[in-house]
């Protein structure tokens, strides 16, 4: 079976791999691209765990084929912080201890900032709603929501 | 496994035809995909539609009705300035369909050609005379939204043809819709029961209406007794007691852990009465 050569944009660089036609973003970034922060959680777009966004729109990259992504521009947990420094919401999830086993964590952070980018000043309801597709088995949920809505209330202020 | 990228639908619908194996289309994936990773269905060949020309495009008609895009995904749909003020029903069905991250890739296509009795996406667009262009190896036809379902799971589709659009008729004046389902959670979960309803008003009076329930049935299914019972009211008691009946008697639903048929069937005429008000009150300008 021959495979399919792909070229596109992670977290700001160019990047290329082969994939084999079944293959997901997910498999690729993780097994092609050395990028294990978008995690593997049930495979089939329920628990959120592999969220990333493509072109400017979150998705689960499980259910996105590696393919799919010629001439896309993925961004990845990786991208998060900049030179070094932690993004608000990273910070915010270590002060309010909003993670336990971590899992989750990745993908939480990417669709939270996702979020943020379309409306810095969400309501506990709507981010409620937008994180419904992120699964936590851990933390109970409510850390994370104050630790989104303190980043976001840190964020607006630094704006 | 053969992956695709045809530049027209003429060229997908070639592929498909002269393909020996199962064949797939893949817009949004949020089916097709999870389908592959679970082995439940493993194509020999996958077409992808999403490099031709005007798939994610959402295009206002002369006559003021809408053509969708069949790789348009849900949150474009919600996103779109004015589509949602014409149908409002519509863009809300589509909505409800899963999380963030599904509403960035689904497709109300994909929704349909799923075939599930309980898909959100469809009661809506069967209220509202929706009707696909079907691209197939003898050319290209309309068919209506509502023949596209056959049975859980199956679709009148043959051989190599694709659909290559959504088309949504003109809103006209005093006119509104709606859909609402049940579901035993508040977000991500199937409908137990869904119903559309769109309405055109003159005055107070409902001069024009169309019912179609959702989960109740194999297919999704517009009940002609439920308009009937609608129109040339005001909405008052006597009409809404009237539709409620009319739609617990269409209803023929399976009986499972997440619904027996006593609760569908009475969720359904609850739901119809409750549609049916945020139609109305849409249709005559008091809701958005």
């Amino acid at each position: 079976m021959s495979k399919i050569h792909v070229t596109t944009k992670v977290n700001g660089d160019e990047v290329e791999y082969l994939c084999e036609p079944r293959e997901t973003l997910l498999d690729c970034l993780r097994d092609h691209l050395d990028l294990t922060g978008a995690k593997e959680g049930c495979g089939t777009g329920d628990c959120g765990a592999c969220s990333v966004t493509m072109d400017g729109r979150l998705v689960c990259s499980c259910l996105v084929l590696g393919a799919e992504a010629q001439g896309k521009e993925i961004a990845t947990i990786e991208g998060m912080a900049e030179d070094g420094a932690l993004h608000p919401l990273q910070r915010k999830f270590i002060e309010h201890a909003a993670l336990q086993c971590g899992i989750c964590t990745p993908g939480i952070l990417v669709a939270a900032k996702s979020l943020l980018e379309k409306n810095p000043d969400p309501t506990e309801t709507e981010m409620r709603y937008w994180l419904a597709g992120n699964l936590c088995r851990c933390t109970g949920y409510d850390k994370i929501i104050r630790a989104v809505m303190d980043a976001a209330a840190e964020m607006r202020e630094a704006s | 496994m053969q992956y695709h990228t045809p530049p027209s639908f003429e060229e997908a619908s070639r592929i498909a035809a002269s393909a020996s194996g199962t064949t797939r289309f893949l817009a949004g994936g949020t089916d097709v995909l999870v389908q592959l990773r679970s082995d439940l269905v493993t194509p020999d060949d996958l077409i992808d539609v999403k490099h031709i020309p005007g798939v994610k495009e959402i295009t206002r008609q002369e006559d003021g009705g809408w053509r969708i895009g069949v790789a348009v995904a849900g949150a474009e749909m919600t996103e779109h300035p004015d589509l949602g003020r014409d149908w409002p029903g519509i863009v809300e069905g589509m909505d409800l369909i899963g999380s963030t991250q599904i509403q960035g890739r689904a497709t109300l296509v994909g929704n349909l050609c799923n075939g599930s009795p309980a898909a959100d996406g469809v009661p809506a667009l069967v209220a509202a005379g929706a009707s696909v262009t079907v691209t197939g190896p003898n050319g290209a036809r309309d068919v209506a939204v509502a023949d596209i379902p056959t049975g859980p799971g199956k679709t009148c589709l043959e051989k190599g043809e694709v659909i290559s659009a959504l088309n949504i008729p003109a809103r006209g004046e005093n006119g509104g819709d709606a859909y609402l389902r049940f579901i035993p959670r508040t977000e991500m979960d199937i409908a137990v029961v869904g119903c559309a309803v769109t309405l055109r008003v003159d005055g107070d009076t409902i001069t024009e209406a169309r019912v179609v329930l959702g989960a109740v049935a194999p297919t999704i299914r517009a009940v002609q007794a439920c308009a009937d019972a609608l129109i040339g009211t005001t909405l008052d008691d006597a009409a809404l007691e009237a539709l409620d009946k009319a739609a617990r008697a269409a209803c023929e639903p399976i009986d499972d852990k997440r619904g027996t048929v006593e609760f569908r069937t009475d969720v359904a005429g609850v739901l119809a009465r409750r549609a049916a008000k945020i139609a109305y009150a849409r249709a005559k300008g008091e809701q958005s």
